[in-house]
């Protein structure tokens, strides 16, 4: 029950509800947990409630340390994540 | 899709296995607890296993909270229902959970009680509105997650006024299940199981930061790294870990930053602390009573709380004796040593709650990794 994919805010609806594309499926949810949710931005939806948004700066970041793990073997100098 | 395809890239996924390994010391074993079920399933789909190199080895974790629940918790909600004529309501998976004299909450429903299946909380309020003649009990299960959506119902039900709505509060706490594994006598008995790190939870950690880790970092010396629930992303937490490990450092590191904070969601968490206080000790399937390891309703919202309103005490049940479920939640065992695993106890056939969600140890190991143990052999 704990599995669940990002979901973009697509409209919000009123009260504290918005409607969200979960991988082309769309349905309602709650952001009454979550503050400053706008439309465009990325949630992580558990049983039909917002838990927080994603940073996609911050996702960014985490890919970039993923491919430097391809330099590390390729014999590049390998070093302390910052 | 975006922030999904690219945390299950194949290709980065083999670069970072050839990292793990280069940075394994092949003179020694590494064995990392995944705590959480999301992360047991991922491990499980994607194959996490064969990336990594034969001396790391993952353990699952008893974190799926449909895996911990005690049969004396769902004989409550059954009771409920059959004895004292209420609708209960729960998240679909605690519906095919074994209960005692053979019951789940499914069985119970096909001798007529009146058990539904909710999506959300909110959909439990909404229909406890839309059933004014009957009481009806949101059976309330899960870590940290879902907790403040209950809490959320929970003071909406008194904004409304609602007399016919109430909780069977089942909620458990990440940090205490850790402290308890971490406490355990295999554990601390130096050699029985070896612990060398923990993979923390993602969603969880949403809602409680990165902090309360910290005293395990401290306390046991054990490295805490907080990791999405893609491989990727697992893998990463691994490496991480490793270095750790290597470099012997016992630290709280954050791989998920893109939704983690050290914080939190405060909103949640204040909204919590208003509805729940902690309980002195509850059962968890596995790891018996845990001191503070659950949350139950505050007096100041009794009227909500169903053990109150309707007089309920917990009665406990030891588990089926063949059932190797609580051995498994602490790491002891794999699913492969439960004598009836895959024969009487399968997914559609349940006798233990790791074989009935997903997430469980058991499910994941019967659905995907079941035949990986086979040999293959050339025709
Ligand atoms: S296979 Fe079934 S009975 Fe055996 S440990 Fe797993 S859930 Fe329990």
């Amino acid at each position: 029950m704990c599995l669940a994919i990002p979901a973009r805010v697509v409209a919000l609806t009123g009260g504290d509800n918005a409607k969200v594309d979960l991988g082309g499926v769309r349905r309602e949810i709650s952001l009454a947990l979550v503050e400053d949710v706008a439309v465009g931005d990325y949630v992580i939806v558990h049983v039909g409630y917002a838990l927080s948004r994603l940073d996609a700066d911050e996702a960014a970041r985490t890919l970039a340390l993923f491919a430097e793990a391809g330099l590390d073997v390729a014999g590049a100098v390998g070093g302390d994540p910052p | 899709m975006k922030f999904v395809d690219e945390f299950r890239d194949g290709g980065l996924a083999r670069k970072l296995a050839s990292a793990i390994r280069a940075e394994a010391d092949p003179a020694r074993d590494y064995a990392f607890m995944e705590f959480c079920g999301g992360h047991t399933h991922a491990i499980s789909r994607y194959g996490v296993t064969d990336l990594l190199p034969p001396n790391v080895r993952m353990i699952h974790g008893p974190g799926c909270p449909v895996c911990v629940l005690p049969i004396g918790r769902i004989d409550m909600a059954i009771r409920l229902a059959l004895e004292y004529d209420v609708t209960v309501l729960s998240y679909g998976d605690c519906l095919r959970v074994p209960a005692s004299e053979g019951l789940s909450m499914l069985k119970a429903k096909a001798r007529g009680a009146d058990i539904r299946m909710v999506y959300s909380a909110a959909d439990a309020l909404a229909l406890a509105q839309r059933l004014p003649s009957r009481q009806v009990v949101f059976f309330a299960i899960g870590f940290e997650t879902t907790t403040p959506p209950t809490a959320l119902v929970i003071r909406q039900a008194r904004a409304l006024g609602l007399e016919n709505f109430s909780v069977l509060c089942n909620h458990v706490l990440t940090p205490s299940a850790i402290t308890s594994i971490l406490e355990s006598p295999e554990v601390r008995a130096f050699g029985t199981v070896a612990l060398d790190g923990f993979i923390g939870p993602a969603h969880v950690s949403t809602v409680i930061g990165s902090r309360p880790y910290a005293f395990f970092a401290e306390e046991y010396r054990k490295p805490v790294v907080i990791a999405g629930f893609e491989p990727l992303d697992v893998m990463q937490a691994v490496r991480m870990l490793v270095r750790q490990v290597n470099q012997g450092r016992a630290e709280v590191e954050n791989e998920f930053t893109r939704a983690v904070t050290e914080e939190g969601n405060l909103k949640a968490q204040a909204l919590v602390s208003e509805v729940f206080e902690l309980r002195r000790s509850f059962e968890w399937r596995g790891l018996g009573e845990v001191p503070y390891s659950a949350l139950k309703i505050r007096k100041t919202f009794s009227e909500f709380d169903a053990e109150h309103r309707f007089g309920l005490a917990c009665i406990p049940v030891p588990d089926n004796k063949a059932c190797e479920c609580g051995a498994i939640l602490r790491g002891v065992k794999q699913p492969t040593d439960c004598r009836i695993f895959g024969t009487v106890c399968t997914p559609e056939n349940p006798m233990g709650s790791c074989m009935v969600s997903s997430e469980g140890a058991c499910a994941a190991h019967y659905n995907f990794g079941r035949f990986r143990d086979v040999p293959v052999v050339a025709a």
